[in-house]
């Protein structure tokens, strides 16, 4: 008994030194001397991974970048809506029909408001959505893959600006325009626009399992710009509003002419009482021309299907679904904090930030106080809807983002400098500068009921003398700051690709996971798929010729054809037999009119080359895939239009 | 029941385990594998660690001429028999035989695995000896020798960037715990023999 009880005390006193050890390492870790290092927070030690996934937006490159926080690392570059020669898309048959619109194939895009989907107001790292500007569409890129996997085209729209938000179960992806426009679109005097031009919000509905978007409704309001939206959510879900500009209705020296008004309006919609009145067998379907392109992951594919009708709907004929809350000077960004309560409206020429209260919009809309109408559109009384205001807080209020603790932060793009402010007193807490003209600023989450209040990245439009100079065109820039204190700090500023109009960010163990490392050859379903070597073949139809390729380190199979001719039209299917982790294969063949592949294990890519010449011509892997990677090569011998060369294909021995 | 016979049923059972868990298992690692290539060895059949793997394992290979690694093998059809046969022999004399069958049966089945073992070292010297001689790498030993690229049988060993581990699963465990018992239940057995 003695002995027991001496060994339980040597074994209590070994776990007290142990538990007493351990509180010292703690303590140690958040007083030590590098506690304050900058450098240190946003540090992280190769082959550790960021805490944060930020979506940056490439503005006028069309395409969607891919970076961690806190380190400001680039991962990727998703192609969106411009065409990308380094991953072919665009110029691969299976993802031309992704840039179909009813104007055609158009290559680009000005790529601007990324925004992650949401699951009970909290992102779920599910997909992102973001708008193409110009030719207006909505692309969808699935997070599993980091691939455009679906773009609609938006009709009777354009500059689609105030997009690409989701509602807080991603029942809708919301698009708006910038520019109204005579809808439907018809020749007629510019000087005609007052009272005749008007503006559309498009709600597409999100299906939840696979994110098919279809277009529920398109609401057409007065002929002003919408900028920006956002969501209600928590008490506001079911409404979302829209930032107006140009309610002077002006169509020529805009900067002067659409700059007149004292108060332009942030539009309220009720989304929910139009969506019942539309399932109620209301609205207006009307002829339109659109394209909806979708990928398939099981074919490698994209389908591009015109659409040849949408159902819009006239505001007056909802009571009750929407109403103008009158906002100082042209807002922009039209923000909503994550209790619902407070939309804040970035009014750009604007001294003050204004806020309204949505509890004292329904209020107002209740007892119908109502300072007038436009077109139609009750306008509640300014004074009626005003949560308070931030008394100068700087120049040119852009955007605004919350921490989930009570704190907002704005962009002030003419004093270029962000400003932290308390939602409820409206007091300004810090400053800090931002190197040049900041546009937008993100913190993960912060579109959201619950914000990851621990980072904001500004996103900046000018750097001039920030980095080492590349030329008059010098890269545009974002900056970290963290925000866990009270105070501030600037952290890291890092170059972007394109302009960075916006960004998403989310936890980066909500994407992690959910990462596809491959694509099982088993469920390839391309058409045109080799899925081993013995399933190789070349194929002529007429002066069509299809070649069903394979890759796997490190040969093609067939690496040796014949009987191809001047003048065919050869389609090189190439399928990567690869099912390990990170071993793409590249191919391209000299001459081709097109970029070269780069094809994922378990993928089927299609090039065509359409030979103008005698010869023999060679062809090779892109990527370095492997030791014997130069080795990967082949070729393919071209002969005249008339000759009879036997079409032949080989792999490992000679063509007999 | 007599306890020695409880026990001896005891053992002729656990060797079932191999129907339910794999025998061995072969990792490799290296720098470019963060999550290393890994084979099971089961009582009838190859299978993956992680997806894919035996295909990796095979490309990796074909750079030394090694060959791929077959789908199937006749030890997979022998194997599972030779195990149902001795949990058969092993059942009748639970139920019928005295404590000296328990040894015979012991003995027997030292005798299979090491058999097993033996054929398992034969098919792995082969596979990392018998190289295609228009092996794309050729490597020799510093005697001149052509290196082999056999994996161990039971331990860690370093093959080019790889390093390869082979150690026995809770198949194995099922199938020592089995034989000992079948130990265990004869000395039991001859124990409560000279006791009574």
């Amino acid at each position: 008994m003695k002995k027991l009880l001496k060994s339980t005390l040597a074994m209590l006193s070994v776990l007290v030194a142990l538990t007493s050890c351990n509180n010292s390492t703690t303590s140690d870790s958040k007083s030590g001397a590098l506690a304050g290092n900058v450098a240190e927070k946003v540090y992280v030690a190769p082959g550790e991974h960021d805490e944060f996934y930020a979506f940056i937006s490439g503005g006028f490159s069309g395409q969607l970048s891919v970076y961690g926080l806190p380190s400001g690392r680039l991962f990727k570059v998703i192609p969106v809506f411009s065409q990308d020669a380094e991953k072919a898309y665009g110029y691969n048959e299976e993802t031309k029909p992704m840039l179909n619109t009813s104007h055609g194939f158009v290559p680009w895009d000005d790529s601007h408001h990324p925004d992650i989907s949401q699951t009970a107001g909290e992102i779920d790292g599910r997909w992102v959505f973001i708008n193409g500007n110009n030719t207006p569409r909505i692309a969808k890129i699935d997070l599993s893959t980091f691939e455009t996997t679906e773009i609609i085209e938006i009709p009777n729209s354009a500059g689609n600006h105030s997009s690409s938000f989701v509602t807080e179960n991603t029942e809708y992806v919301v698009a708006g325009t910038r520019f109204s426009v005579p809808i439907p679109q018809r020749d007629m005097p510019i000087k005609d626009y007052k009272g005749n031009f008007k503006g559309s919000l498009t709600f597409i509905s999100v299906e939840p399992e696979h994110g098919h978007m279809d277009i529920k409704f398109q609401l057409i309001m007065p002929g002003f710009d919408y900028d920006l939206s956002h969501p209600g959510r928590g008490k506001s879900h079911g409404w979302f509003f829209f930032t107006t500009y140009n309610t002077e209705e002006a169509s020529t020296l805009m900067e002067v002419n659409a700059s007149q008004n004292d108060k332009d309006f942030i539009a309220a919609v009720n989304w929910k009482k139009i969506e019942e009145y539309v399932n109620n067998g209301g609205g207006t379907m009307m002829a339109a021309n659109y394209a909806h392109n979708v990928y398939d992951e099981s074919t490698h594919s994209a389908t591009s299907t015109m659409k040849k009708e949408v159902l819009t709907v006239n505001p007056l004929d909802v009571p009750g679904a929407v109403y103008f809350l009158p906002t100082p000077k042209s807002p922009h960004g039209c923000d909503v904090d994550p209790t619902g309560e407070y939309i804040v409206g970035n009014g750009k020429l604007s001294a003050n930030l204004t806020v309204h209260s949505f509890t004292k919009m329904l209020d107002a809309i209740e007892n119908e106080k109502f300072a007038g109408d436009a077109y139609g559109i009750p306008i509640l009384n300014f004074e009626d809807v005003l949560a308070g205001s931030v008394e100068q807080p700087g120049l040119g209020p852009l955007h605004t983002e919350f921490d989930g603790k009570g704190n907002a932060y704005t962009t002030f793009f003419i004093s270029s400098e962000v400003v932290k402010w308390k939602l409820g007193t409206w007091e300004v807490v810090d400053r800090q500068p931002c190197y040049y003209s900041v546009g937008h600023l993100m913190i993960p989450g912060g579109n959201s009921r619950k914000p990851f209040g621990k980072y904001v990245v500004a996103m900046n439009k000018i750097t001039k003398d920030r980095y080492l100079p590349t030329g008059p065109e010098v890269t545009q820039s974002a900056q970290l700051y963290d925000i866990s204190g009270e105070k501030m700090q600037l952290l890291l500023d890092f170059p972007t690709v394109g302009e960075p109009h916006y960004a998403a960010g989310a936890p980066a163990d909500l994407i992690k996971p959910r990462s596809k490392k491959l694509f099982n050859l088993e469920d390839n379903k391309h058409p045109y798929a080799a899925k081993s070597e013995a399933e190789t073949k070349v194929v002529r139809d007429g002066k069509t010729v299809h070649v069903y390729m394979t890759t796997i380190r490190s040969h093609f199979s067939p690496d040796n054809i014949e009987g191809i001719k001047v003048g065919d039209k050869v389609y090189f299917h190439i399928t990567n037999l690869e099912q390990d982790y990170d071993v793409p294969h590249g191919v391209s063949m000299i001459g081709a009119n097109t970029s070269e592949l780069l094809i994922m294990p378990g993928q089927t890519e299609t090039f065509v080359w359409e030979p103008k010449q005698e010869g023999v011509w060679p062809f090779y892997c892109t990527d370095f895939c492997s030791a014997l990677h130069q080795e990967m090569q082949g070729y393919v011998r071209v002969s005249a239009a008339n000759a009879n060369t036997p079409l032949r294909w080989s792999l490992g021995e000679d063509i007999e | 029941m007599k306890k020695s016979n409880i026990i001896m049923l005891i053992a002729a059972i656990l060797p079932l385990g191999l129907f339910l868990f794999p025998l061995w298992k072969i990792t490799l690692e290296a720098p470019q594998y963060p999550t290393p290539l890994g084979m099971y060895i089961h009582i009838n059949d190859f299978s993956d660690a992680n997806p894919h793997d035996i295909k990796n394992i095979n490309l990796m290979n074909h750079y030394v001429g090694m060959k791929y690694i077959p789908e199937a093998i006749p030890e997979f059809k022998i194997f599972p028999a030779g195990i149902l046969i001795t949990t058969v022999i092993g059942l009748i004399i639970a139920f019928k035989g005295n404590y000296k069958w328990f040894l015979y049966w012991f003995i027997l089945m030292v005798a299979l695995s090491s058999a097993g073992l033996y054929d398992f070292y034969i098919w792995e010297h082969d596979y990392g000896h018998n190289l295609d001689p228009k092996a794309i790498m050729k490597f020799t030993n510093p005697d001149g020798t052509q290196m082999g690229f056999q994996p161990p049988l039971f331990g860690s060993k370093d093959i080019l960037n790889f390093r390869a581990h082979s150690y026995p699963r809770l198949g194995a465990l099922f199938l020592g715990l089995g034989i000992a018992s079948g130990l265990i239940a004869y000395l039991v057995g001859k124990k409560n023999k000279k006791t009574t």
